[in-house]
């Protein structure tokens, strides 16, 4: 356990030694949140509420979906993607950890880092521009953080799902993208779910991209009340859950067909 | 003639490596596809609670964007400078440019191109065609003539800020996240632009005037007559910050130093 920690440590200090890039990060999204925020009050228009979110839980949801983005997103996937094509995985086999389990290391070192140099102040200035609400409650704050660990979990999930393929595709950039491209739309990161139409909704409840984003976002603007905010955690635990399977499974079966071009 | 020759030199052998792939570029063509769904897909779901966005319907928005996606689909294929910084200064690889008698912004172009994004046009001209008919457009006879002036002046405005902000690379060459940044704010020319506030009105038509590639010259083909004298202003925009662009990018060349390699 201790090497693993060790690791998250190591990926820590690395970001940190490279912090001004995050200076303009926090720039590029909070131009993100004023698109969408504009884009909402316009939709909004005279309407109270839409789907029972109000103009302000809104803006609030646009701007903790994309601060929590922060933290659960990383490049793992394609981290993986590029050590596969070097060969260099083929030295990783031999080193005395589990190559998922170190590459989620890293990438939870990478999130803290994140949430503690982007997403906080990130939020700070973005609740200076924009009209933005914070729960009072310490209840919902507590499921809040569950949640958005949760959250990286599934979302690392997929990332090392997605890498550990390109040892069946050789190059997989194209479905690396894809995936970014799915995740933001059907993690709820562009929209809520509850705006979906039905049928809609009906299909992503099959699916766990709703635990990367809809679901903290949702706990944090409390769009979620009482029972609701357990049956999403639940809905989270179950797919973090699940989503081991496919990885065990793939990363078996590649390590018995792994081919190495040099390295 | 010369360039015309070494263009297409160039394309067939982007051709040959492309091809070399052929699942992962079917992906990326794929994936692409999904990234303009998605933006298609926010403005349905969208009107599915609300008829009006600050006066434009939903098929008029569709239309825009629609629009937009074919100037950003040239200025996609032919002008990824985006990391211009760290691939040619700092590197150094533009002293090989620099050392072949071919306009140096000229052989970037052609080194850096991605064919693929041309795609882009077809979804683009689709969901107008199909916006459009649910309006009930009609064409004149030159109406296809404004629209080739309007996606060129679309297509120069992007590519006259992304040459612009490259050239700045030329005078210092600390690495700046301002051109992903761009990439966001590009995205505020897809809606109208009177859903956003006076500033930010005044610098995506002045500015930075993502608005001429989306919603600007959109408004001439939905006869929105109020916004017509921006919409003819489209190629001149277009052109003048191309220009512009140029003669930075010359000026900055002159300027450029070397890393070493």
């Amino acid at each position: 356990m201790g090497k693993y920690i060790e690791m998250i440590r190591i990926r820590f200090l690395m970001m940190l030694a490279y912090r001004t890039n995050y200076y303009s990060g926090i720039l590029i999204y909070s131009i993100n949140i004023g698109a969408y925020y504009f884009l909402w009050s316009a939709i909004y228009g005279n309407k109270g509420e839409i789907e029972g979110l109000s103009v302000i839980q809104m803006t609030t949801y646009i701007a903790v979906a994309w601060m929590a983005r922060a933290f659960y997103f990383n490049n793992i996937d394609r981290e993986i993607a590029q050590e596969i094509k070097e060969g260099k995985v083929a030295v990783e086999f031999i080193r005395p950890y589990h190559y998922l389990m170190m590459k989620t290391m890293q990438g939870l070192g990478e999130g803290i880092f994140r949430l503690s140099f982007f997403s906080i102040p990130g939020m700070f200035i973005v609740s200076l521009i924009f009209p933005i609400e914070f729960s009072a409650a310490a209840s919902t704050w507590l499921f809040f953080t569950l949640a958005i660990i949760l959250s990286f979990i599934v979302n690392t999930q997929i990332n090392l799902l997605t890498g550990v393929l390109t040892f069946f595709f050789f190059n997989n950039d194209g479905l690396i993208r894809a995936k970014r491209v799915v995740i933001d739309l059907f993690s709820g990161l562009l929209l809520p779910i509850s705006f979906y139409p039905g049928w809609a909704q009906q299909v992503m409840d099959f699916l766990p991209f709703q635990a990367i984003s809809y679901i903290p976002s949702m706990i944090f603007t409390e769009g979620f009340q009482g029972a609701a905010v357990y049956e999403a955690l639940l809905f989270q635990v179950v797919w973090a859950a699940i989503l081991i399977i496919p990885i065990q499974a793939l990363w078996i079966i590649a390590k018995k067909q792994l081919i190495v071009q040099g390295g | 003639m010369k360039h015309a020759t070494i263009f297409f030199l160039y394309v067939s052998q982007y051709m040959k490596t492309r091809l070399t792939y052929r699942v992962d570029m079917a992906m990326e063509i794929m994936s692409d596809l999904l990234f303009q769904a998605v933006n298609l897909i926010f403005i349905l779901v969208v009107f599915g609670h609300t008829n009006m966005l600050s006066g434009w319907s939903r098929d008029e928005i569709i239309f825009i964007y629609g629009f937009f996606l074919v100037p950003f689909a040239i200025f996609g294929a032919f002008f990824n400078i985006w990391d211009f910084n760290e691939r040619y200064i700092v590197k150094g690889e533009m002293d090989r440019i620099l050392t072949r008698p071919v306009h140096s912004l000229f052989q970037i172009i052609l080194e850096r191109m991605e064919l693929e994004s041309l795609f882009g046009m077809i979804t683009g001209i689709a969901v107008m065609v199909y916006a459009g008919s649910r309006l009930d457009l009609t064409l004149s006879w030159y109406d296809p003539f404004v629209f080739l002036m309007m996606v060129i002046g679309g297509a120069f405005v992007y590519a006259g800020i992304f040459v612009l902000l490259a050239s700045i690379s030329f005078w210092s060459d600390s690495r700046t996240s301002i051109m992903p940044m761009m990439y966001n704010i590009g995205n505020y020319g897809r809606y109208p632009v009177d859903i956003y506030n006076k500033v930010i009105r005044f610098i995506l038509t002045w500015i930075l005037p993502f608005a001429f590639v989306g919603v600007y010259p959109s408004a001439y083909f939905l006869g929105r007559e109020e916004w017509y004298g921006y919409a003819f202003l489209t190629p001149v925009i277009g052109f003048a910050f191309f220009g512009f662009a140029i003669f930075m990018w010359n000026i900055g060349v002159t300027k450029y130093r070397g890393a070493g390699n």
